[in-house]
């Protein structure tokens, strides 16, 4: 029992010992806490695929009654701003070329008298693919406005509408708003970005220091090494976690479904992983620089297969199968599940107990690692 | 001595002191395996990576069909989802059973198809409820664009049938430039390489320089006849050369591997890059001569190079959809200048309307690092 005191008294002077070394200095405190609240703010608002102000460029060659209606849908629509009005391709190609447009509309010569013939007309959409994803998004919002026109121009004609009509819902996020997917994922991701380096770089600042041997010889076990080089680290990034969580609530109002306890549960086993990995990175470093950049590139691949840009589902199965030793993609997961769909813990044990089991597996390679490197 | 001979003696004095510093620099990174693991393998990873892994286009998307009313219309409607590459296709008979299914995240979306579904559309108009899951808004919207699609093919299959007229009034006929075949890489590679070269560039000299004022080695050099600007290109030098060996691995899995197209000319690409390069080794070494502590120097460099290079640099996300305020705060991204280069270059041709400015604000941030940290270490000798 006393022995078991003494163990958990020594843990806490260590993580005292490690929470005053990185906070004490207030560059460190700045660099640790403002930017997971800037970076959200601003990729809140950059880290979108909804479009709207699509430069486009309009070739009118029927300027027509209805030719110019279909613009001005255009021009309403909240999406799309007219840039120019030009008579020639070439010219308009130039405008696509030099980026100053995204699209090119081109409505031909006989447009309202095949309308009215009901014949059916073609309209011509030149969508700029240098950025192939965009330039889709781009076409299909035009298309949307111009099946609105046709639903209108039938029902002013007295015609019937078309055969089938879908009826779309969307769940958890109503107006498919792509903020409500990323932001939550970024409380995860942040997180993990600065906590994992900043592990990884403690023990090796130690190393560098020599402070590392000192520890040693002090009474201190190895199981208590790790736990004071752990909590410190899981610490802050609970609070940068909650910082953007703040952010995502007070600033951009995006609706919380779900319980906060069920949402730290899942952080915490999360936190749990990514400082172990940032460990593990530091038992192979010998220097800072190595630390860091071992840590970049363990996290690069991470970051990328985590569904936060990209989603898992499109990846081939080799890669999808790798996801599933990647801590962040089950903290994604559970930031959206809670978060947008306000899931229990019932339903979450797919995402925490992989994320234990890395935490267990990467800790004890740390401190196996660390015992090998003393021998 | 003449004037002229002075010179050149001065000259080759300091071209043997940069020669010095160099090859001591050069040394260490042949010897630290974690600089050739930034130089190399970490392309390579993202290389595959992006390559095979990351894509943005939508197949197989795993969707529920509710059919309450077996009936020959409704079958119908569900083959014609079957069929399409854009769907794995699920038929269940219950609302309870899609919503579990939704829950559990089996499927992205349910198409339900209400028991009076036969009558109405023999009528001439049913209605399909199309419910999508929002969570990836991104995907979920591309999906409903395809799900419209295959309810419009199957309505007018049905027109057809009745000898109606197929297709909407307007038809739109649609076309991508630049990407015929719509293939995600065609961005994404590109976009790799302006990625590759800011981690490359930022990170492998972010530590340089703190670490010497950390270990004090930097005011032993001060002692010597070494200049500001000697120490600025011997530090420049080697990891330049390095980031060129990233550069080329990835311009080569580019236009080898994935065979996206180089419609511009290979010197333009080159030379671009290398500016770039110089961009970014440069910032790499003002943070880390300004913050002198290596601790702070990496967090801040990660902090200002991977997620701005993909956030704000218009790779994945389109910067003209953005508030003003985020579109001035990328303007001081350099990547972002890389990405409407290398993009262009790669899948436009030469445009020198384009490549021009971007090129001179690479120049400008290049001059402005490069100039700030010889500052820095020159304030310092003071």
């Amino acid at each position: 029992m006393t022995d078991w005191l003494a163990s958990l008294h020594r843990v806490i002077a260590l993580v005292r010992k490690e929470l005053l070394a990185i906070l004490k200095d207030p560059r460190s405190r700045i660099t640790l806490f403002v930017p997971p609240i800037m970076q959200c703010l601003i990729f809140g608002y950059a880290a979108t695929l909804d479009l709207s102000n699509v430069p486009y460029v309009a070739i009118d060659q029927d300027r027509s009654a209805a030719s110019a209606e279909l613009l001005a849908r255009l021009d309403s629509s909240g999406t799309f701003v007219r840039v120019a009005d030009l008579l020639s391709p070439a010219e308009a190609a130039r405008a696509v070329d030099d980026r100053r447009a995204m699209l090119i509309v081109q409505i031909p010569q006989d447009f309202e008298r095949r309308l009215d013939a009901g014949a059916g007309t073609d309209v011509q959409v030149i969508a700029d693919g240098r950025n192939s994803n965009t330039g889709g998004t781009a076409l299909a919002y035009f298309n949307t406005v111009v099946e609105g026109f046709n639903a209108d121009w039938l029902a002013d004609h007295g015609l019937p509408p078309p055969a089938v009509q879908p009826v779309v819902r969307a769940w958890y996020n109503a107006n498919l708003e792509t903020r409500w997917n990323t932001i939550p994922a970024l409380i995860g991701t942040l997180a993990m970005m600065q906590t994992m380096l900043l592990t990884a770089l403690s023990v090796a600042r130690e190393r560098e220091a020599g402070t590392f041997d000192q520890l040693q010889v002090t009474p201190l076990r190895p199981a208590e090494i790790i736990a004071g080089k752990t909590i410190p680290s899981m610490i802050i990034g609970t609070v940068q976690a909650t910082n953007v969580l703040l952010v995502a609530q007070l600033w951009f109002h995006i609706p919380f479904q779900g319980s906060f306890v069920v949402l730290y549960v899942g952080l915490i086993f999360f936190m749990l992983a990514a400082v172990g990995l940032g460990l593990f990175v530091s038992s192979i470093a010998q220097t800072m620089q190595q630390a860091m950049l071992y840590g970049f590139i363990v996290m690069m691949p991470f970051i990328l297969l985590s569904g936060l840009t990209t989603p898992i589902s499109s990846m081939p199965v080799i890669l999808q199968d790798f996801t599933l030793i990647n801590p962040l993609r089950y903290a994604i997961d559970i930031a959206h599940r809670v978060y947008l769909e306000g899931v229990g813990l019932d339903r979450l044990g797919s995402d925490i107990w992989p994320l234990a089991a890395i935490g267990a597996f990467t800790l004890a390679g740390a401190s196996w690692m660390f015992e090998r490197r003393l021998g | 001595m003449t004037d002229a001979e002075v010179f050149a003696a001065r000259s080759r004095a300091k071209l043997r002191r940069i020669w010095a510093l160099v090859r001591k620099e050069g040394l260490q990174v042949l010897r630290d395996p974690s600089s050739f693991a930034i130089g190399i393998v970490l392309p390579v990873i993202l290389i595959l990576l992006y390559g095979y892994g990351v894509s943005l286009d939508v197949r197989h998307v795993p969707v529920a069909i509710v059919v309450e009313a077996p009936s020959p219309d409704a079958t119908e409607l569900a083959a014609g989802f079957a069929l399409s590459p854009y769907f794995a296709v699920r038929t269940v008979t219950s609302e309870f059973d899609a919503r579990e299914l939704m829950l559990e995240r089996k499927v992205d979306g349910v198409i339900y198809l209400r028991e009076d579904f036969s009558r109405e559309s023999r009528l001439g108009s049913a209605s399909v409820q199309l419910v999508l899951h929002g969570t990836d808004a991104n995907r979920a919207r591309i999906m409903q664009g395809y799900a419209e699609g295959a309810l419009a093919a199957a309505a007018a299959t049905r027109n057809d049938a009745g000898g109606a007229a197929v297709g909407g009034p307007v038809n739109v006929e649609s076309r991508l430039w630049f990407n015929d075949a719509d293939d995600s890489h065609y961005f994404l590679v590109p976009g790799l390489i302006v990625l590759v070269m800011t981690l490359i560039g930022g990170t492998l000299t972010a530590m340089v320089m703190s670490r010497e004022w950390e270990r004090g080695t930097l005011e032993a050099l001060f002692v010597t006849p070494v200049q500001a600007d000697e120490i600025l290109v011997g530090k420049l030098l080697p990891y330049f050369l390095l980031g060129l060996v990233g550069l080329a691995i990835c311009v080569l899995a580019a236009r080898f591997l994935f065979v996206v197209p180089l419609r511009g000319s290979l010197w333009v690409l080159g030379l671009t890059s290398m500016l770039y390069l110089l961009v970014a080794l440069g910032m790499g070494l003002f943070i880390s001569s300004t913050l002198k502590s290596q601790f702070l120097a990496s967090q801040i460099t990660q902090l200002v190079t991977f997620l701005p290079a993909t956030m704000l640099s218009g790779f994945i996300y389109d910067l003209r959809s953005v508030p003003a305020f985020i579109r001035a705060i990328s303007d001081c991204v350099p990547a972002h200048y890389f990405v409407a280069l290398l993009q262009t270059v790669f899948l436009a041709g030469d445009v020198w309307s384009v490549i021009l400015p971007n090129t001179l604000m690479l120049g400008v941030f290049a001059a402005i690092f490069l100039g700030l940290t010889r500052h820095a270490i020159r304030k310092s000798l003071a």
